[in-house]
């Protein structure tokens, strides 16, 4: 046993006379970091990293079968789904690793905000940390496209029109974008580039130039209140702190992330086991029009602002927004670089975070149930309540087969079923007369289209008998008041003049 | 003499104690001509790059051409396949296509006729934001699966966050056939041309004709 040991200690010399990496291993390994920064809130940034080397495992197994081309990538993916043996699993681990990465990344930089440890000395460790954002979106964004299926498809022909919106160089931006006139084979390949080697690449590059600043820089101190961040003598203050109250990174809070990191993996597993592989959808074919587009989790809150935009809003909000939302991300540390750092005396940015996060949250939500969209198919497939016909009149069975007939279902629902673009219709009765009905269907107005060329005089009235019946039982439908008051004024024989 | 010195000095003011040594042992003049050399060895590295990055982005811009170096007219097949005062679904091949396009380069429009010779040629792109619009022959509306938008059977905007109605393709007859000028993918930034931009207020009465106010 002695002699196997003394074997190793001379391989392990040999290596080591070689490469002579022992001690700045040891120098970054032992280093004393403050003693309350072996916290569980410090545990994001290293498990963001631990699922980048997660993504190069899997990206490169996936790589072994996938084909880059417009003509077979779409068919590769579903050989990888169906015919390799757990192929599917490494796409789901692949697709939910992106997705972790990303919320992960989202979660770590806003634990770095509310802990001020952007400030000084720290503002450059931040400002590579918004590039590795944005690269890191950039990764979920061309993976989408590598999918290559319908939202692929189209989830590019949104990124073509919004830099077609560019004043002068819309035409020539979009071309590069595509590679050519239309998103076709040239597009995938530089897609592919991009994805697999020109982001990874400057990705992996800034990541390791973000460890190494947070190494030399030391872990940012837990965040007392009063504890002012001065330029001029935070160095010294920071060093005393963790000569009096340090401990060596390892163990004392390596051991947590690494618990974290491999809490985080599992998650991944998990997810990937369970739920699967996302797509891919229908074929890339641009003449399939019957299709519903979405994109992937990390972008839907933009799908959703899109279709909140007011039309004419949309230009100057697609160019102007991005650049200020990286401008001000890129402006924090130098903004306030000292000063305070605990969020017991920052009320403004714990306000801006939390509106920040409330914001996506609610924009991803509706992005989910995309209030928004008329259902295409709501008018062919979506069943009338049968309570709603069961004493009708001929005229207004007609009526409800017109509601039907001309899409009307597609952005109102009645009985809880159909598009929710438009209000709801089941008591539309109490809110609309006839009249104001009759007006609103033939002009449209608002979000409704008109309606005055496409239906016949008689189609109207039909249509309008059925909205009359829609009301509550027991509760009046609306009426017009001072038509009423006329038309009992014009009764001479004597009956009261208030209905 | 002087003078190089303190070049040398300003050029390196860290320089460790082993080049000082060599210095020391070789003298200003020898040294200050490595430094010119290294010099010249940046200077030769820059050129010599430059005039490869030359070529190396006219092959990047490759792609970025004149719409008109794209396009060229695509036959829709027989004018008279198309019933007069109805709208059809029709795809053609892309006309600048890599064999490795696959289904990408099946392209789909809307052709309406209005008359004998009187077609309309949309592009399925919503002017929104491209999603493809479908269309809905009993409500004569195309409709946007992605945020919403509506348009008119005549391709004018009816509602949702467009901001203008659908681009259309130019066309011509030849030989019986209905041709369209294709081939790069429609958006604000090309030649497709806008229809009808209407304001809301505009779009209630629109052509006079909704028989409806009054
Ligand atoms: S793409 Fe059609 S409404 Fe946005």
């Amino acid at each position: 046993m002695p002699g196997m040991k003394q074997t190793g200690k001379r391989i392990y010399d040999w290596f080591e006379q070689r490469l002579q990496v022992e001690d700045p291993i040891k120098d970054a390994v032992l280093h004393k970091v403050p003693r309350n920064t072996a916290s569980w809130w410090y545990v994001f940034g290293s498990a963001a990293f631990t699922l980048l080397m997660l993504q190069i495992v899997t990206g490169i197994l996936l790589a072994l079968v996938y084909v880059p081309s417009a003509a077979e990538a779409w068919n590769s993916l579903n050989i990888l789904n169906h015919q390799v043996p757990l192929g599917w699993f490494l796409r789901a681990v692949h697709g939910w690793g992106s997705n972790f990465m990303v919320a992960v990344v989202f979660i770590h930089m806003a634990q770095v905000f509310l802990f001020g440890a952007y400030k000084f000395p720290r503002e450059l460790t931040w400002t590579v940390g918004v590039f590795l954002l944005l690269m890191t979106l950039g990764m979920a964004f061309t993976g989408q496209v590598l999918r290559f299926d319908q939202d692929a498809y189209w989830g590019l022909g949104i990124g073509v029109f919004i830099l077609s919106r560019v004043p002068w160089m819309g035409g020539g931006l979009v071309h590069l974008l595509l590679g050519g006139p239309t998103i076709a084979g040239a597009t995938l390949s530089r897609f592919f580039a991009l994805h697999v080697f020109v982001i990874p690449g400057t990705l992996l590059f800034l990541a390791l130039v973000h460890v190494w600043m947070v190494i030399k820089l030391g872990i940012n101190e837990w965040p007392m209140p009063g504890r002012l961040v001065r330029k001029s003598t935070y160095i010294a203050e920071y060093n005393q702190l963790t000569h009096e109250d340090g401990i060596p990174f390892v163990p004392g809070a390596f051991w947590k992330d690494l618990i974290f990191s491999a809490a985080v993996l599992a998650a991944v597993g998990v997810c990937a086991a369970v739920f699967g592989p996302s797509g891919p959808g229908g074929q890339p074919d641009p003449s399939i029009t019957q299709t519903v587009p979405k994109p992937d989790f990390p972008f839907l809150w933009i799908y959703a602002v899109l279709s909140y935009l007011p039309p004419s809003m949309e230009t100057p909000f697609i160019l102007i927004a991005p650049i200020v939302m990286i401008a001000g991300l890129l402006a924090v540390p130098f903004v306030a670089s000292e000063g305070e750092k605990s969020w017991h005396r920052r009320p403004v940015a714990v306000l801006a975070l939390a509106t920040i996060a409330v914001g996506w949250g609610v924009f991803t939500h509706l992005a989910m149930s995309t209030p928004w969209s008329p259902h295409m198919s709501a008018w062919s497939a979506d069943t009338l309540p049968v309570e709603y016909l069961r004493e009708a009149t001929p005229l207004v069975r007609q009526g409800a087969v017109i509601f039907q007939a001309k899409q009307c279902r597609n952005c109102h629902s009645i009985g809880g079923h159909g598009g929710e673009r438009g209000p709801a219709l089941d008591a539309v009765a109490t809110r609309m007369t006839p009249d104001q009905m009759r007006y609103k269907v033939v002009t449209g107005g608002g979000n409704m289209p008109a309606y005055g060329k496409n239906l016949s005089p008689a189609e109207i009235e039909a249509l309008v008998s059925f909205l009359e019946t829609l009301h509550p039982k027991g509760e009046p439908p609306a009426f017009d008041a001072s038509q009423q008051a006329a038309q009992s004024n014009a009764v001479p024989a004597g009956g009261s003049n208030t209905p | 003499m002087s003078d190089q010195n303190d070049s040398q000095q300003r050029t390196e003011p860290d320089i460790e104690t082993a080049s000082e040594q060599a210095s020391d042992r070789e003298g200003p003049a020898v040294v200050s001509r490595r430094w010119l050399l290294l010099k010249a060895g940046i200077a030769l590295n820059g050129l010599v790059g430059l005039a490869l990055a030359v070529p190396v982005v006219r092959y990047l811009l490759a792609p970025v051409r004149k719409d008109s170096s794209y396009k060229s007219w695509v036959s829709l097949g027989d004018a008279n396949s198309f019933p007069v005062g109805e709208t059809r679904l029709v795809s053609f091949k892309n006309p600048w296509t890599q064999p490795w396009d696959g289904q990408t380069d099946n392209v789909a429009a809307y052709v309406r006729r209005e008359g004998a010779s009187q077609f309309t040629v949309f592009a399925i792109n919503c002017a929104h934001l491209g999603c493809p619009v479908r269309w809905f022959p009993q409500s004569q509306l195309f409709m946007c699966p992605c945020h919403g938008g509506v348009y008119y059977a005549d391709g004018s905007r009816a509602s949702g966050p467009p901001e203008r109605g659908l681009f259309t393709y130019d066309y011509k007859i030849a030989g019986g056939q209905l041709q369209i000028d294709a081939g790069q993918m429609p958006s604000l930034s090309n030649t497709a041309k806008l229809v009808n931009i209407s304001s809301p207020a505009t779009n209630s009465g629109r052509n006079g004709d909704c028989g409806c106010r009054g």
